[in-house]
């Protein structure tokens, strides 16, 4: 096992390093039903972190958690080896922690680009008054943010619908756009909420590809949700796996697909 | 040119600027309806309850005076001294968004995703409750408003005209400051929205409140933000309209002229809270002018819900509204 500080470098010459942040013993309940029940796993700097497991196993709860959106019973989470205070959601994205959702969130009533805009907010500083009477900073500022947005969408190969309306994009764009916004905050440590569903082969392949190129590009520390086992093991550096609100499973790919509990979750054991 | 045409002139441009107030007051509804879904009654009583607020001060009131004699058997009713109009305007936008922020911690903050018609209910709660303490805060006497906005005929308008028609249209100056100021507050709220970074913010959490919360941005501040923008707008509706005809209880009504207005702009829509008030306000006008006197007068208490139910059957979406278009 490694130690927490320990860095290493993978296959193929990424740098992982020490944990970003811990779940420790991580208990959710909603009135009797319990979401997650004791689990605890960590994410490391650098590294694409998935977890993975059946339909209702409470991957999306766990997401939830780290992103504020829940509030765990039990446990604690830890952020850059400091125990998080309880915080609300909107808190939590401004220490530095972006996310995508299962059935996309996006605003509707406006372009693309503006929706990438909203992803730079906490990087604007100067106030009302300042935006209103004080021209030159407000605009310095609005540009500086205008470039690292621009940068994204080049990036994400979505130049030529900037300026559409996000309500007309087909769904593949969409959760596109939606990966944008969040790298827009440059985050720390970037969530998402099976980034890969309801999508064609193709538009898969495609995700994937940008996941890999936002992992290696930024060094983003990823961590993702998806039931699709084969594109996950693909794509992810260590793997938690969950079924009925348990860890049944961590390490790495291979670890976990020859790990005797997850392939019972997966081809359906009788649980007794 | 015939003399009824020249008539029904004088009767539009009149139209156009009682629109112009009606838009003011469908403008704070809007607003709020769009950043938090809520339809909130009491804008009506907030723009009297500004207006009071704006009065009070001016005149140097005691607020709270009758509760305070009655506690203590004391006589005070004035400070003794007067405050400027626009001191005391400035004052009451204090004021306005210190009630913005109340309402928010102590009543709609408990009530986020509830079902809209609890949003409802409790936004009438809010207005009989507001009535109440602007009645306990300022007293419930008529008030005169006057914050030195020129008010009268137009002379000049009334020379032209006499000099090209030989008749000299009666036009309001209040009328005329009122759709300038108009004009500038919505170009200032429009500029706000799509320029500013709270403006921002506001259209995001008018779109979705989840990815609102996951790009960093507090809806509770939003939502003060909005309710205080809505203050702002009811205490230029409550000076315009509490210039024209005194600040009293009748005041709150003008939120009934505004529903007409939103029936037919829609209730997401700023553009077409303006186009609706002009169109209530030249339609109620004209009506009354050429039907009117065949019907026996009074049409202009009920002309405007009917265009705007006519309107509704049509396009239940409004004039601008966003379309509601369901899957299958």
């Amino acid at each position: 096992m490694l130690d927490q500080a320990d860095s290493y470098v993978t296959e193929d010459g990424r740098t992982i390093g020490g944990v970003v942040m811990e779940m420790k013993n991580i208990t959710l309940r909603f009135g009797g039903v319990v979401a997650i029940k004791d689990i605890s796993f960590d994410i490391r700097e650098g590294e694409i972190r998935a977890i993975i497991g059946p339909n209702g196993a409470g991957k999306s709860s766990m997401l939830n958690v780290i992103s504020g959106f829940y509030v765990p019973q039990e446990g604690e989470v830890l952020f850059h080896g400091k125990k998080r205070p309880q915080m609300r959601p909107y808190e939590v994205a401004r220490q530095g922690i972006a996310r995508t959702f299962q059935n996309i969130a996006l605003f509707d009533g406006m372009s693309v680009l503006d929706n990438v805009m909203t992803g730079r907010l906490n990087y604007m500083t100067t106030n009302l008054f300042q935006q209103a009477f004080w021209k030159g900073r407000a605009e310095r500022e609005e540009n500086e943010n205008r470039e690292v947005v621009e940068k994204i969408i080049d990036f994400l190969e979505i130049q030529a619908i900037r300026k559409t309306p996000v309500s007309r994009l087909p769904y593949g764009l969409k959760k596109r756009v939606e990966l944008a916004r969040a790298l827009a905050a440059e985050p720390k440590l970037l969530l998402l909420d099976e980034p890969m569903a309801g999508m064609n082969v193709e538009e898969k392949e495609d995700m994937s590809r940008f996941i890999l190129d936002v992992n290696d590009e930024f060094g983003t520390t990823i961590a993702l949700i998806e039931h699709d086992m084969g594109v996950v093991m693909d794509l992810s550096d260590r793997v938690v796996v969950m079924d009925y609100g348990k860890k049944i499973g961590d390490g790495t790919p291979d670890e976990v697909r020859n790990n005797q509990d997850v392939i019972d979750a997966y081809l359906g054991v009788s649980h007794d | 040119m015939p003399d009824q045409l020249i008539f029904a002139m004088e009767v539009t441009l009149n139209g156009l600027m009682a629109g112009v107030l009606y838009a003011l007051v469908a403008l704070g509804f809007v607003l709020i309806y769009k950043a938090s879904g809520i339809f909130n009654y009491a804008q009506g009583v907030m723009a009297l309850f500004a207006a009071m607020t704006l009065v009070g001060i001016m005149q140097g009131q005691v607020p709270f005076s009758h509760m305070i004699n009655a506690v203590f058997g004391s006589h005070v009713t004035h400070f003794g001294w007067t405050v400027p109009s626009l001191v005391a305007i400035l004052l009451t936008v204090a004021v306005m968004v210190v009630l913005a922020w109340l309402v928010q911690v102590l009543v709609m903050k408990h009530l986020v995703g509830q079902e809209p018609i609890i949003l409802f209910m409790a936004t009438i709660g809010l207005a009989y409750f507001l009535e109440g303490v602007a009645d306990l805060m300022w007293g419930s006497d008529i008030k005169t408003l006057d914050v030195g906005l020129p008010q009268g005929i137009n002379l000049w308008i009334d020379e032209v005209t006499f000099n090209i028609f030989g008749y000299g249209f009666f036009i309001d100056n209040l009328d005329i400051v009122a759709t300038v100021i108009a004009a500038l507050l919505v170009t200032g709220l429009v500029l706000f929205s799509q320029y500013t970074k709270q403006g921002r913010a506001m259209r995001a959490v008018a779109d979705d409140h989840q990815a609102a919360l996951s790009v960093g941005i507090s809806l509770n501040f939003i939502w003060v933000l909005v309710w205080s923008v809505a203050g702002f707008v009811a205490l230029v509706a409550g000076i315009m309209w509490g210039t024209k005809s005194g600040v009293q209880f009748s005041l709150s009504l003008i939120a009934l002229k505004a529903l007409p207005v939103l029936m037919l702009g829609g209730f997401t829509s700023i553009p077409g809270a303006i186009v609706g008030g002009l169109i209530i306000g030249v339609g109620e006008k004209l009506f009354e002018f050429l039907i009117g006197p065949m019907v026996g007068g009074a049409t202009e208490n009920w002309f405007a819900y009917v265009l705007a139910l006519i309107f509704l059957v049509f396009r239940p979406q409004g004039l601008f509204g966003e379309k509601i278009i369901e899957r299958v």
